[in-house]
């Protein structure tokens, strides 16, 4: 183990060597020291994967969104002072930058946040509670994914948006309204993401868990459902995608005073006083939320899961 | 359920009686007509070339399917199985993979992580018990495999060309486990092969199927006295005989 771990670049010497000397041990030993011969060939098959070190990693991983993101800022602001498009149409990266900074000197600004995230959430909770009994009933009842299996996938596909005027006629400008939509949003990713998770169980694992017993109930808790896990993980971050989506369009084009104000409203809001800056910026946020929520809740979550298994390096 | 009447004549009990067994997948018979007896603690091999059914005959035993015609009856419950591919779970740790097992058939929570380790360093992997399975060797997944076996507390273990899949150096030295462990744990096991010669290594009766459908063709007592190695010359010698019968066997497909 400790040949391959300080000198992991010419790893294919050292092993060679070592089983040479593996069975050089199994002749000169008639009485077999098994247990030693044993100990030598799990130091020689084993793999340690270091870790890669900090500076490293961030040069690799942070190093080149900032970038991205630098040049995008370039490009904009370049745009601004070549005076391609006039300012009210196209301002400068400062000029959203200030009209944030309003938002902020106004005190609303993280209110208004928090407003558009804790619905976020709470639609995407109620989501996982419908979702996940769902996807495994469609997944595992035949005649249920005979018959809603197309549907589910199909409804994936619908734009979420496109419930928000039905919405509005059932449940008029009022909370009901914004979580229906993100519930026809969110509801079917997580089902199908679950359905696509145990379609990929290998059937040996399933065997060996009836071999051991695991049957029924306790089959789904120790066997179904963590094997499934790395496909549930992915549908659960679309499932958050599409609920961020379908609260956007929903807070969008259903604005109330009673409904209280959230990003959605911040564009509307921007739209209608025809103030670019404060529509770019509202648009930065909801960007910002977006990704922030990703990486700050379900990539951990999903790197962890497929790092356990072997599956990422 | 009467354990201790024998058909072989020998006084030991059966861990497994397969009685007139047969096995048809639609229109095609896989198993006609097999008979064994696995006496407590002894270990057969069942030997053949492809297409002899010897899998579908170890799944039968297992539970996970049912015969055609003839009866199973492993009167000391749910036996143990043992693929050719690991099949631990690569959620679980080492130990973990093992302590499920435990839960499974019952075991107190508290016992659980003390009988755990007493299995891994019964397969001599003291100190894996928080690896995880993608960090193990494959001889080394194997071995925690047949620790999660073994914590079946079956008195009878099936094996399903266990170690087919691995370098011979490893096979070698887990041949020499699993004979160590057998004799250690008493338990019965029925062991599948296509392998003549670990057929020989690891058994006290080799018994060799013909293919399609699936029958017993003959059966060999194996005197050979532990400790044995695959290189023995005794063993080479039964070898040669069985290889030479296997042959006839599948040579027979040939001409029709």
């Amino acid at each position: 183990m400790a040949s391959t771990e300080t000198q992991p670049k010419v790893e294919d010497e050292p092993v060679a060597k070592g089983a040479a000397t593996a069975v050089a041990d199994r002749k000169t030993d008639p009485a077999g020291d098994l247990a030693g011969l044993e100990a030598g060939l799990d130091a020689l098959d084993t793999r340690t994967s270091a870790r890669t070190p900090l500076p490293v990693l961030l040069r690799r991983k942070a190093l080149p969104p900032v970038v991205a993101v630098v040049l995008v800022l370039g490009l904009w602001q370049a745009a601004f002072a070549l005076n391609l498009k006039p300012d009210y149409q196209l301002p400068s990266p400062l000029m959203v930058w200030d009209a944030l900074a309003e938002e902020w000197y106004k005190g609303t600004i993280l209110g208004i946040i928090w407003q558009s995230v804790s619905r976020g959430a709470l639609g995407f909770a109620v989501a996982l509670l419908v979702g996940t009994p769902l996807g495994l009933l469609v997944a595992r009842v035949r005649p249920v994914r005979a018959a809603i299996g197309p549907i589910l996938s199909g409804l994936q596909s619908l734009p979420s948006v496109a419930w928000v005027p039905a919405a509005i006629i059932w449940f008029g400008l009022t909370d009901a309204t914004i979580y229906t939509v993100v519930l026809l949003g969110a509801v079917p990713s997580i089902a199908n993401g679950l359905v696509a998770g145990v379609d990929r169980i290998d059937p040996l694992h399933l065997r060996a868990g009836k071999v051991l017993g695991a049957t029924g109930v306790s089959g789904v808790r120790h066997v179904l459902l963590p094997a499934a896990l790395p496909g549930y993980i992915s549908g659960l971050k679309q499932g958050w995608a599409f609920s961020w989506r379908s609260l956007m369009a929903a807070e969008l084009i259903a604005t109330s005073p009673e409904l209280g104000s959230g990003l959605g409203q911040l564009l509307e809001t921007g739209r209608s006083y025809q103030d670019m800056p404060l529509v770019l910026g509202a648009i930065l946020l909801i960007l910002l939320v977006g990704i922030g929520i990703e990486l700050l809740v379900f990539a951990p979550v999903e790197r962890r899961v497929l790092r356990h298994r072997g599956l990422l390096r | 359920m009467t354990v201790t009447e024998t058909l072989t004549g020998t006084e030991r009990a059966v861990a497994a009686r397969i009685a007139g067994v047969s096995k048809t997948f639609g229109a095609q018979q896989v198993l006609d007509d097999i008979s064994i007896d696995v006496a407590e603690g002894e270990f057969v091999t069942l030997l053949g070339a492809s297409g002899c059914g010897k899998s579908t005959l170890l799944n039968l035993v297992a539970g996970l399917e049912t015969p055609t015609a003839g009866t199973i009856d492993v009167p000391g419950g749910r036996p143990a199985l043992m693929f050719q591919e690991h099949a631990l779970f690569p959620w679980l740790t080492a130990g973990k993979n093992i302590e499920l097992a435990l839960k499974l058939r019952g075991m107190p929570k508290a016992e659980r992580p003390a009988e755990a380790e007493r299995l891994l360093e019964l397969v001599r992997l003291k100190g894996a018990y928080r690896k995880r399975v993608h960090e193990l060797s494959g001889g080394m997944r194997q071995r925690v495999a047949l620790a999660r076996a073994l914590a079946q507390d079956s008195n009878l273990l099936l094996m399903d060309e266990p170690f087919a899949a691995l370098d011979a150096i490893t096979r070698d030295v887990l041949h020499e486990e699993l004979t160590r462990i057998w004799a250690e744990t008493n338990v019965a096991v029925l062991f599948v092969t296509h392998n003549v010669r670990e057929a020989v290594r690891l058994a006290e009766r080799v018994v060799l199927l013909s293919s399609r459908p699936g029958r017993i063709a003959r059966e060999w007592e194996v005197g050979i006295p532990h400790p044995r190695r695959i290189e023995d010359a005794d063993v080479a010698g039964l070898s040669v005989e069985i290889t030479e019968q296997l042959r006839g066997e599948i040579r027979r497909h040939g001409q029709h």
